[in-house]
C-alpha cells in the first residue's frame, strides 16, 4: 500500500449564514486552491463531498462549478463523521492505486436535516441530541462523581482555545461561572455544555507519496485509520461510561500507526458536548477511566492545547459534514507548524477522533509530519 | 404506516420476531438481523426496568429495557422522590403520532 499525505487545506469560517450548500463548499475550495502551491484543476482526479444536507448528485455538481472533471465523484453520508470517513475513501482511492489527487470538501447549513435520527425508535419522542448526551453525562456522573464543574472546565477550555481560530463560530471566552450559569437544557446539561449548528465548509486535499512534494514541503502522512459502527440506534449502547466504537476505532488506528496514546502531541476530538470530550479522553487512552475531568482540568488550568486546538466542536462550531474535516485540517497544520497562535510546540503525532449519533460509530485517524 | 406504528398507535407495543430463530429483532425490521428470515410481531412485555433517567423541566425521561434486550427512551410519570437505576417499571400508555411515545411509571 502506497503512502497517502494531506498536501492542502481550505476553510470558511463558521456563521449562521444563510448560504446554498454549494456556494459553502465553492468558498473552501477556492481557499483550498488558493493555499496550495502549484494546483491546477486538471491535477484532481477525485471529488468527494461530504454532507447530511439533502443534496443531489452534488461532488459532480461542485466538481462542475469549480472546473473539476475528476475519474471519481460522489458523496460520502454518515451524519457527524462524514468528513473523516470521506477522507478515508480519498485514502483508500490514492492507497489503491485508482488516483493520485483527490479533493475532499465537507459542508453544512445551521438548518442541516442531520441533526435528528428520525429512524431511531429506540428514542421515541426523545429524539434530539440533549437528550442521549444526558443519558452518557447521568452515567458518567453517577459512576465516576463527575460534576457540574467538570463539564463546564471543558467548554471553557474549549471557548478560550476557539478565540486563536479566525474561522471559529464563537469569539469569546467565557468564564466557568458563566457556563454553569447558562441556560438549563436538562437536569445535567446547560445551553454552553453544546456545540452548536452552524453553516461552514473545510476542504482538504490528499496525494499520492509520488505527487506529495509539488504541493508542499511538508506533507502530513496518514499513518493510522480506524473505523467501527456498532449499530445506528443509540440505546444498543449498553454502557453509558463508555463509547465503545471509539475504542474499536482507536484501537485499530494505534495498531496501523504503531503508535500509542502516550505518543499523541495534539489531537482534535469530538465534543459535540462537555460529556463526550471526557468520555473520549478516557476511551482514547489520554485519561484513565474516571481521570478524565482532572485531565482537562489540567489543560485548561496550564493552557495546555494539546486537546481540541482550535476550540472543537464546542467552540468553533458543528457544521456536521464539515467537522471531521476541519479537524483533520487543524491537525494538519499543527504539524506542518503552521497554526499560528494555535500551535502545540514540536507537535509531530496528531490525532483526529470524528463519531456520530450518539457514538454509534467512530472514526480515528494518526497523522504524522 | 408500518405494523409497528400502527399497533402503537392502537396502544400496543409489539416488537418483529424471527420466525426462523426466534430472535427479537430491534428496532423493528420486516427480516430479522441475524439470519435475514421473514419475521412475526408479537407484543412486548409491559414490564421494563429503569435503565437510566433525566429531567427536562418537570419532565422524567429515560432508558426502560424490556425482556433484557429491547431498550427505548420514554416518559416516566411518578412524584415519588425515590427513583434508582434497576427499578422495574410499567409501560402504562404507547402510542405513535408522527414519533413513538413510550409513557412508564413505578411499578
Amino acid at each position: 500500500m502506497r503512502g497517502v499525505a494531506l498536501v492542502g487545506t481550505g476553510l470558511t469560517k463558521f456563521t449562521r449564514s444563510n448560504i446554498s450548500i454549494e456556494s459553502l463548499m465553492l468558498l473552501a475550495m477556492k481557499s483550498l486552491f488558493e493555499n496550495t502551491k502549484n494546483l491546477a484543476q486538471k491535477d484532481v482526479d477525485v471529488v468527494l463531498t461530504s454532507t447530511s444536507d439533502n443534496s443531489k448528485y452534488l461532488a459532480s455538481i461542485v466538481s462542475e462549478l469549480a472546473g473539476l472533471t475528476p475519474k471519481i465523484s460522489h458523496s460520502v453520508e454518515s451524519l457527524c463523521n462524514s468528513g473523516a470517513n470521506s477522507v478515508v475513501s480519498a485514502f483508500a482511492y490514492i492507497a489503491a492505486g485508482l488516483a493520485d489527487i483527490a479533493l475532499v470538501v465537507g459542508a453544512e447549513r445551521f438548518d442541516s436535516p442531520g441533526r435528528i435520527l428520525e429512524w431511531d425508535r429506540s428514542r421515541g419522542q426523545y429524539k434530539h441530541p440533549i437528550y442521549w448526551s444526558s443519558m452518557f453525562t447521568k452515567a458518567h456522573m453517577r459512576k465516576y462523581g463527575t460534576t457540574k464543574e467538570d463539564l463546564a472546565i471543558v467548554s471553557a477550555k474549549n471557548h478560550k482555545n476557539a478565540t486563536a481560530n479566525p474561522y471559529a463560530y464563537f469569539e469569546k471566552e467565557y468564564s466557568v461561572d458563566e457556563i454553569m450559569q447558562s441556560k438549563n437544557l436538562t437536569e445535567e446539561i446547560r445551553l454552553l455544555d453544546c456545540s452548536l449548528p452552524c453553516s461552514g465548509s473545510a476542504a482538504i486535499l490528499l496525494a499520492s507519496e509520488e505527487t506529495a512534494k509539488k504541493y508542499t514541503d511538508c506533507p502530513v502522512w496518514i499513518t493510522g485509520i480506524g473505523q467501527k459502527t456498532t449499530s445506528a440506534g443509540f440505546t444498543k449502547n449498553t454502557d453509558l461510561t463508555t463509547m465503545q466504537s471509539t475504542i474499536h476505532a482507536a484501537t485499530d488506528a494505534y495498531k496501523m500507526s504503531n503508535i500509542q496514546a502516550s505518543n499523541v502531541d495534539v489531537a482534535e476530538i469530538h465534543d459535540a458536548f462537555t460529556i463526550c470530550e471526557i468520555i473520549e479522553l478516557e476511551d482514547l487512552g489520554f485519561a484513565k477511566k474516571g481521570e478524565a475531568s482532572r485531565y482537562a482540568r489540567i489543560c485548561y488550568e496550564t493552557q495546555d492545547r494539546k486537546i481540541n486546538p482550535r476550540g472543537g466542536l464546542i467552540g468553533s462550531g458543528h457544521p456536521l459534514g464539515a467537522t471531521g474535516i476541519a479537524q483533520i485540517t487543524e491537525i494538519c497544520q499543527q504539524l506542518q507548524g503552521k497554526a499560528e497562535k494555535r500551535q502545540v510546540q514540536g507537535a509531530k503525532v496528531g490525532l483526529v477522533q470524528n463519531m456520530s449519533a450518539a457514538a454509534t460509530s467512530s472514526t480515528v485517524l494518526i497523522l504524522q509530519s | 404506516m408500518t405494523t409497528f406504528e400502527n399497533e402503537l398507535k392502537n396502544g400496543k407495543f409489539v416488537c418483529s420476531e424471527c420466525i426462523k430463530c426466534n430472535k427479537l429483532v430491534w428496532p423493528p425490521s420486516d427480516f430479522c438481523s441475524n439470519c435475514f428470515t421473514k419475521v412475526r410481531w408479537r407484543q412486548v412485555s409491559t414490564i421494563a426496568t429503569l435503565v437510566e433517567f433525566s429531567k427536562k423541566d418537570d419532565t422524567i425521561f429515560c432508558i426502560a429495557e424490556f425482556e433484557g434486550t429491547i431498550r427505548v427512551m420514554g416518559s416516566l410519570e411518578t412524584k415519588s422522590e425515590e427513583i434508582s437505576i434497576g427499578q422495574e417499571l410499567i409501560l402504562a400508555k404507547c402510542d405513535y403520532d408522527k414519533t413513538e411515545r413510550f409513557v412508564f411509571q413505578l411499578k
